[in-house]
């Protein structure tokens, strides 16, 4: 029997891995964001000298990936697997930037949740005996991410209040069975919840009941409490999304709000960067975490976070044939010290 | 988790959480900008009447300028903008045609000449082009048969 299993969707790690390093590079309007102090580089700008706007994200995969190995110490010749995915169609983004990598690697696909995705298949690996370091890795391109799902760039349109502006960048971690944390101990693999959301640009609505499900099972498959955290931290779910999961979850009979926050609504200066509910993409829940959560993990100024990546698994053709949008919300459960 | 509501509960909860677009100041702007394109073109059209054009060679001749200028905008990265401000007001215009071109056409060049620019230059234009032209058409066989 699985010995590691915690309730219904939950596994405790009994060798919890450490995130020994993170590294994130981002885009210009990221830059100019409330966090752009805790992120490695900043390009000047989308395109980074490549000829497409695709070739520019695969180039934020593989310069962020040399990056983490570089903080890390460590060369690829070290490291067991890379897990990597985006939002491009084929996950080309990851494809192509770790081509050269030359370590073997895991290709994932679920969507802005990816992050916590790679990062929990990423700890099992490591936890189970099977890796000792794992590069867990994804992005997101604002120009690319619109080229596929919307409209082209210089059309000249209105976003309504409700829609989300996809971040450029890329965030990886390396996870590792050696380090002195912080730990990764727990790992809720969320369901596909689908509310029956159709409009592709509320997909903060869209989201919410996934990471609601998540977060609540979460809490009744760890016996944990709001409390037990000093950060709940969701992917993208926006200023709408953030209110709603709140409420949700409330009603459950949890109250996260004074420790609740959402990477989409801490990159961006909603109201000064015309971004509307917020961010959005791979590389929002990748770039805060691997730039400012770990940052402050690192100086203690964090000490237990719940990392929740939420994402939602339409696609232009689902949409176009007047589908709903169906979610997914994946929790990352980080400590700093193991005596909890 | 144990669902607290029904789909259909959610839906409503989400509409009533989810603002709406500010519509008096849409509808001024789009008032304003789509407005301003066209005393530009009624400029043109004047200067070129006082050139001594007529009336049907003036017509044509304005559509084209007013097509190269959205193009043009468009090329810049300036339509793109001031679509965001105006909305409808430099959509609706044969402006914002031709920026509905432009744009996709711009935008698929990295997949080359043919299956890029040629292929993807009327996936916004396209549709308005059959539905404008089939209704043309049946207008047209209208007008025949009430003549």
């Amino acid at each position: 029997m699985a010995s590691k299993r915690l309730g219904k969707q939950t596994v405790m790690l009994q060798n919890p891995p450490s995130i020994i390093s993170t590294a994130s590079i981002v885009g210009p309007k990221e830059g100019k964001g409330p966090l752009r102090l805790f992120f490695d580089n900043i390009i000047d700008d989308e395109m980074w000298g490549e000829k497409s706007w695709e070739k520019a994200e695969s180039k934020l995969i593989r310069e962020t990936f040399s990056k983490v190995l570089q903080k890390a110490d460590k060369t690829s010749q070290e490291i067991n697997y890379v897990i990597s995915g985006d939002l491009l169609n084929q996950c080309i983004a990851a494809n192509f930037g770790l081509r050269e990598s030359d370590v073997p690697f895991l290709g994932v696909y679920g969507a802005c949740s990816t992050m916590a995705e790679s990062m929990s298949i990423g700890a099992m690996l490591v936890d189970g005996g099977f890796a000792d370091d794992v590069v867990c890795i994804t992005s997101s391109h604002f120009c690319s991410a619109e080229k596929q799902f919307r409209f082209p760039l210089e059309l000249g349109t209105q976003r309504p209040p409700a829609a989300q502006w996809t971040v450029t960048g890329s965030g990886g971690a390396l996870i590792s069975s050696k380090g002195a944390g912080p730990y990764i101990t727990h790992i809720t693999t969320g369901k596909i919840v689908d509310m029956g959301i159709k409009d592709a640009n509320n997909m903060g609505a869209a989201m919410a009941p996934a990471a609601v499900d998540t977060i609540v099972t979460h809490f009744k498959d760890t016996g944990f409490a709001p409390e037990s955290y000093d950060l709940i931290v969701t992917g993208d779910l926006g200023a709408i999304g953030k209110e709603i999961c709140i409420e949700l979850v409330r009603e459950q009979g949890f109250n996260i709000a004074n420790i609740y926050n959402d990477c989409g609504v801490m990159i961006y200066d909603r109201e000064k960067q015309d971004t509307h509910a917020g961010g959005s993409g791979c590389g929002c829940a990748a770039t805060v975490f691997a730039g400012f959560i770990y940052k402050k993990l690192m100086d203690g100024s964090l000490k237990n976070v719940l990392f929740i990546a939420t994402g939602a698994l339409l696609s232009p053709v689902s949409t176009q044939q007047g589908e709903s949008i169906p979610s997914v919300a994946h929790a990352v459960s980080i400590t700093t010290s193991l005596q909890q | 988790m144990q669902k607290t509501m029904t789909n259909k509960e959610y839906q409503s909860y989400v509409e009533k959480k989810t603002p709406n677009s500010k519509t008096g100041r849409n509808v001024l702007r789009a008032f304003l900008v789509g407005g301003l394109i066209c005393v530009v073109g009624q400029f043109i059209t004047n200067i070129l009447k006082m050139m001594g054009y007529g009336q049907e060679q003036v017509s044509s001749v304005v559509t084209l300028i007013m097509i190269f200028l959205g193009a043009l905008l468009t090329g810049l990265n300036i339509y793109d903008d001031l679509g965001r401000f105006a909305g409808a007001g430099s959509i609706v215009p044969i402006t914002g045609f031709a920026n509905s071109i432009v744009s996709p056409a711009m935008e698929f060049k990295s997949e080359g000449y043919v299956l890029g620019v040629g292929a993807r230059m009327f996936v916004i234009a396209g549709p308005v082009l059959v539905y404008g032209i089939s209704t043309s058409i049946v207008a047209g066989i209208i007008y025949f048969l009430l003549r």
